[in-house]
């Protein structure tokens, strides 16, 4: 293979893997958008503060260890975080949701804003603000298999983000369609009032998808947190998962992914062949340039439920 | 008691269509301002202009322009630092190409680019609508900060990337740079946001006004009617960002003196001024001001209750400010989602009967 294309394929391959860990994002929040229609802008911060937690559990000096002078097993500890962020949904649910049923969309913005400061000075006073790395036993560095044989340099830690990825989408996807909540989840999406007539609780469901996408973002905090670190610029991923919200559309789990991917791959080639020609770092602009030049043809996304609107 | 219209006649069209109907308003609204110009300045010092009255005025001033867009046009917009950015950079650069030109005239041409500037974003608003027009003004917001980190023209290629103003003066009083007095920066700002809040009231009452709202309310209806979205939508998008703009001359030039474009018109800057509208109230140019009140007053309140009330550590304190920050914006948008304006109207109804409600 010439170096070129060898270049070229490399750039698309890490770009396809940074695509996989925007959807990592991007999935919590359409999951909550499609069960209440709210923009979740705490997703981030809610990644940063499962891994966080999932930290602390599992580390010397945290509060686990200076209670009871022991520290968790990861997979204890991943058990015990995502009974966390169970906790964190149902209050979620019990304090702010609950009282700001049928709000304009853009008040329950803000309030998501508004849980994004909270989680995210909680995180800081709780486990506190400096920087942790982040180690739960994923293989780093590079791939020796590929190297060896084609000569390409792919993160282990990125393919094992794929595979997580792509399983996480299997069970979602599962649990969406055979189960008695998947459905009902798929009723409230649909139309809450006639969901709530057949009976079907509104608030349970928000707890539960709130759950969900708590996971979500403990898996998203766990593959982030052991890419660069825990640290408060990992709330900032939120920033990077809405171009591909709007390019895959806000209602579509595979647009989630599809979206993902197509950032991912269009921000780093631009980075690497055009990037120079402009002075650099177009990675933090280009993805929204991108999407919105999509939406210009299709202003409801890649995959978005088409927008019907009547007088 | 004595807030009653009672005996207060409308006999022409003018006086029934007045901003302050009332009389009691009216004579409260020229106390506050003659407050505001007189009053104020005699007691102010360098600190309390630099930390509460010129953030209060600049911040206000952007979220009149904000909520035209937001609260008039329903057009939500998180790319609110980067048109502040534009409006900064364009007085900058005004202000180092003209050296003569007249400190108004700097800040109103600033707000004029930064509008144009907010028409060619507003195009996508014509296709797109609602959250995903929120997530394609982001588009704005990263794209100028970048441009201004990058291209050496902006910041005339100065070594630190930074931006400073020069010492400029306006009828031979100091405005500008570091040796100008807190009052005469305080007024200048002052006299800016008055003329232009008093504007803003009258463009949102009028023609144009009416339709923004119209177009908010529901699009489709409007343009049956008779509204030509591009029209109404493209206009509040300029009208909005020459507001932004000139706030953010105004932020850089009086108040700040320097800038660097990645902290001062930081996305941080979008989500503050959109909370200022949102808990002053959408659709207010009252709200406005309450809202900016709100939101500069509060982090210092809780910081010196915190650090000097309690002796927290300042590095805990921040923490806890961002925690209780967060607490109260969800609190006031549970509580009163349509904003202190909302609130203030209340109060009065609830003056007009007392103490005799029945």
């Amino acid at each position: 293979m010439g170096g070129d294309l060898l270049f070229f394929l490399e750039v698309v391959i890490s770009g396809l893997m940074a695509g996989v860990m925007y959807a990592l994002v991007a999935l919590g929040f359409v999951l909550i958008f499609k069960a209440s229609g709210i923009f979740n802008f705490a997703q981030g911060v809610m990644a940063l503060f499962a891994a966080l937690a999932l930290f602390d559990f599992m580390s010397p000096g945290g509060w686990v260890d200076r209670w009871f002078g022991f520290t968790f097993p990861t997979w204890i500890a991943i058990i015990l975080t995502i009974g966390v962020m169970i906790i964190v949904a149902w209050l979620i649910e019990r304090l702010v949701l609950r009282y700001l049923v049928n709000q304009e969309p853009i008040i329950l913005f803000m309030a998501t804003i508004g849980l994004a400061y909270v989680l995210e000075g909680a995180g800081d006073i709780l486990f506190g603000s400096d920087v942790k790395v982040l180690d739960i036993g994923i293989p780093q560095g590079a791939s020796d298999w590929l190297l060896d044989e084609y000569g390409l340099y792919v993160e282990k830690l990125e393919v094992v983000a794929a595979v997580t990825a792509a399983t996480l989408v299997t069970v979602l996807a599962i649990f969406f369609q055979k189960t008695r909540i998947g459905r009902a989840l798929r009723a409230v999406a649909d139309d809450h009032q006639a969901a709530l007539s057949v009976g079907i609780s509104l608030r349970t469901i928000w707890v539960v998808v709130w759950s969900v996408s708590g996971m979500v973002a403990l898996v998203a905090g766990i593959m982030w947190g052991s890419k660069s670190g825990v640290q408060f610029s990992l709330s900032l991923i939120a920033l990077k998962a809405l171009p591909v919200l709007i390019l895959g559309g806000f209602t579509s789990i595979p647009g989630a992914i599809v979206g993902g991917l197509i950032i991912g791959v269009g921000e780093k080639v631009a980075e690497v062949y055009a990037g120079p020609f402009v002075g650099g770092a177009i990675e933090n602009w280009f993805a929204y340039m991108l999407a919105l030049a999509f939406l210009l043809f299709r202003p409801q996304g890649l995959f978005g439920e088409k927008i019907i609107e009547r007088v | 008691m004595f807030y009653r219209e009672t005996g207060q006649f409308k006999a022409s069209y003018q006086t029934d269509q007045a901003i302050f109907p009332i009389a009691q308003d009216r004579w409260f609204i020229l106390a506050v301002t003659a407050v505001a110009f007189i009053g104020v300045p005699l007691l102010i010092n360098d600190y309390w202009v630099n930390a509460i009255f010129l953030p209060f005025l600049c911040y206000g001033m952007a979220a009149i322009g904000l909520n035209i867009l937001t609260g008039y046009c329903g057009q939500v917009s998180l790319g609110t630092g980067g048109f502040m950015a534009v409006g900064a950079y364009a007085s900058y650069k005004l202000m180092s190409i003209f050296p003569e030109m007249n400190l108004i005239f700097v800040i109103l041409f600033s707000g004029g680019i930064t509008a144009m500037v907010g028409i060619l974003f507003g195009i996508p608003s014509l296709r797109i609508k609602g959250f995903y027009l929120a997530v394609a003004t982001l588009a704005a917001q990263f794209f100028l900060v970048w441009l201004f980190n990058k291209a050496g023209w902006f910041y005339n290629y100065s070594a630190s990337g930074q931006i400073t103003v020069t010492s400029r003066d306006l009828f031979g009083v100091l405005i500008t740079g570091p040796s100008a007095s807190p009052e005469a920066r305080y007024l200048f700002c002052l006299s800016f946001i008055a003329v232009f809040a008093l504007l803003a009231k009258n463009i949102v009452r009028g023609r144009i006004g009416r339709a923004w709202m119209a177009i908010r309310d529901m699009d489709i209806a409007a343009e049956i009617i008779g509204i030509k979205p591009l029209d109404a939508k493209l206009s509040a998008f300029a009208v909005s960002s020459f507001y932004i703009g000139m706030a953010g001359a105004l932020y850089f030039a009086v108040w700040l003196g320097s800038a660097e474009p990645g902290e001062a018109f930081g996305i941080e800057q979008s989500f503050l001024v959109l909370f200022i509208i949102i808990i002053g109230g959408l659709g207010s140019i009252l709200g406005a001001f309450l809202g900016s009140a709100f939101m500069v007053l509060m982090p210092i309140l809780l910081k010196n209750l915190m650090v000097g009330g309690f002796g927290v550590m300042a590095a805990t304190a921040k923490h806890v400010e961002i925690t209780i920050m967060g607490v109260l914006i969800i609190f006031f948008l549970i509580v009163e989602p349509h904003g202190l304006a909302r609130l203030w109207q209340i109060g009065k109804e609830k003056l007009r009967l007392w103490p005799f409600p029945h």
